[in-house]
């Protein structure tokens, strides 16, 4: 009778010690990749169900519609129209995607976005947001916490602000391949660190409990409930620990209408319209529910107006 | 003149954009922001009108081909849409709020110019009639060169009304100032023709 002999791996076929420790996230994203499977493929997101729990910071406010959230954005990579990026936006892929965190911190890092989304325990938060054009929506975001990310990397003591970069790609954005550009790319935004590291600050994944529509930002996208919509930069590639104030896109269009704060703020009128009111998307309809009175920073105020201490919001918008 | 049955049909030909747009809109089928929608959908039709009637003149002059016959009809038309602009921005989305109408009008540059082309209209639609022409004469012509201040006033109000320029707003502002333009050499031409005597342009 033979002696049997049972096979011995090679070295580098043996698991990691650190990977068999995570083995549950990895079952977890397995599974979860095999319910997403019929809904995902290397292309444009099918939105895949997400697993979340819920969140601090939930809004009262009734949530805005799917169909109203995923078809009224304003998203120029794929056109200047509201309804453009849902239109426009089925040819972009955002998977694979690689979100990299480098800079001022002592452990940069460039994560895959599969790999973030298993790492980072998913949770579901109902934000307002205020558009500067003076409407405004209400959506339940999934994702976590910016401060997480941030923690891990440790931004080192001479870190002072986060700047954010999207992405450049004329052949799947159409808005990126006009003979005039409409705004220079990438699209960059900044917060100041103690704005990033607020518990507030948060990067989306999903909405409604579904990876993001890439009219929203797929597949990681920035939402700070208490400034104007257009810092919530979205298909974010980098995020950078920098020492200076870093340039902003809007910013940089005009420095006259669009601040680098950008808080939301009643009384600090844009040069072209007020910004005491706002129209509620899908709640104003057309005979009027009417305007609603801009809060400011949105409702937030009890959370953030802290870090503005004796800040003059006027001068600095 | 007036009451020429083709003036009838292009004035409720020309009324139907905003009938229809009206009717989505009572039918929330204009999306997820109707009343901003329908404001702009109306003013566009305001300046598209407007083109037409700044178009009349040089097309007679290129072309030989006059529909002077029908310019009080566009011009009218370019009131109509102006007045229905300002009532949706007045009524349904500042839903009557006076106080802030009163501050936003003394504050705003966009509004305070759009405010000055909608005010350049009203006597230019009130003096769209033959008595007026037979009553004003020589000064009618004059008074409706006010249509070059509207067309100068509505592109600045248009170009100012987006976060940036957008190709629709430069393209219909570009049209608008080379119509003026034009008008503006063919003016000065006949002054200086009628300087020399020369009275050979009409």
């Amino acid at each position: 009778m033979a002696r049997w002999s049972y096979p011995h791996p090679r070295p580098s076929e043996i698991t990691p010690h650190a990977a068999w420790m995570n083995r549950r996230h990895f079952m977890a994203a397995a599974s979860l990749a095999a319910v997403a499977a019929p809904f995902s493929h290397t292309g444009p997101a099918m939105a895949a169900a997400l697993r979340t729990q819920p969140g601090p910071f939930q809004a009262t406010d009734r949530p805005t519609s799917l169909e109203d959230i995923t078809h009224y954005n304003n998203f120029y990579e794929f056109g200047m129209g509201k309804a453009d990026p849902s239109a426009y936006g089925a040819g972009f892929q955002p998977h694979p995607w690689t979100l990299s965190v480098e800079g001022l911190v002592a452990h940069p890092r460039i994560w895959d976005i599969d790999q973030l989304m298993a790492t980072m325990t998913l949770e579901e938060r109902l934000y307002r947001m205020r558009c500067v054009e003076a409407w405004s929506m209400v959506i339940p975001w999934d994702g976590f916490a910016l401060a997480t990310l941030l923690k891990q990397a440790e931004p080192l003591g001479s870190a002072r602000y986060v700047a954010f970069e999207s992405v450049v790609r004329p052949q799947q954005m159409p808005g990126q391949r006009a003979v005039l550009d409409t705004l220079p790319w990438p699209y960059v935004e900044g917060l100041r660190l103690d704005e990033a590291m607020h518990p507030l600050t948060f990067l989306a994944v999903g909405l409604y409990g579904q990876t993001l529509p890439n009219q929203n930002g797929a597949p990681v996208r920035l939402v700070v409930p208490w400034k104007y919509g257009f810092k919530g930069i979205k298909s974010i590639t980098r995020i950078r620990l920098v020492e200076q104030m870093p340039p902003t896109t809007w910013n940089r269009m005009d420095p006259t209408e669009y601040g680098f704060f950008a808080n939301v703020n009643p009384d600090v009128d844009h040069p072209r319209w007020s910004q005491a009111t706002e129209r509620v998307i899908g709640a104003s309809g057309f005979f009027g529910g009417g305007r609603k009175k801009t809060l400011m920073f949105n409702g937030y105020g009890e959370q953030v107006a802290g870090l503005y201490g004796q800040m003059n919001l006027r001068a600095q918008f | 003149m007036p009451w020429r049955f083709e003036t009838w049909v292009i004035t409720l030909l020309g009324l139907m954009p905003a009938a229809l747009y009206f009717w989505y809109g009572a039918h929330d089928q204009l999306g997820a922001d109707p009343v901003n929608v329908f404001e702009r959908w109306l003013g566009l039709w305001a300046v598209r009108f407007l083109l037409v009637t700044l178009c009349i003149t040089p097309l007679r002059e290129v072309s030989g081909y006059s529909l002077l016959r029908y310019r009080r009809t566009f011009g009218l038309l370019v009131f109509w849409y102006a007045c229905m602009h300002v009532a949706v921005y007045v009524a349904l989305d500042q839903q009557f709020d006076m106080a802030v109408l009163w501050r936003d009008i003394t504050h705003r540059p966009f509004l305070m110019i759009g405010a000055g082309a909608f005010t350049l209209l009203v006597p230019l639609a009130l003096t769209s009639n033959t008595w007026s022409i037979r009553t004003l004469g020589r000064r009618w012509r004059g008074l409706h060169r006010l249509t070059y201040g509207v067309a100068i006033l509505a592109a600045v109000h248009f170009l100012m009304a987006f976060k940036t320029y957008t190709p629709t707003s430069v393209g219909y502002a570009a049209a608008l100032g080379l119509l003026v333009l034009w008008r503006g050499r063919q003016v000065t031409r006949m002054r200086t023709a009628s300087d020399r005597g020369d009275m050979t342009q009409p």
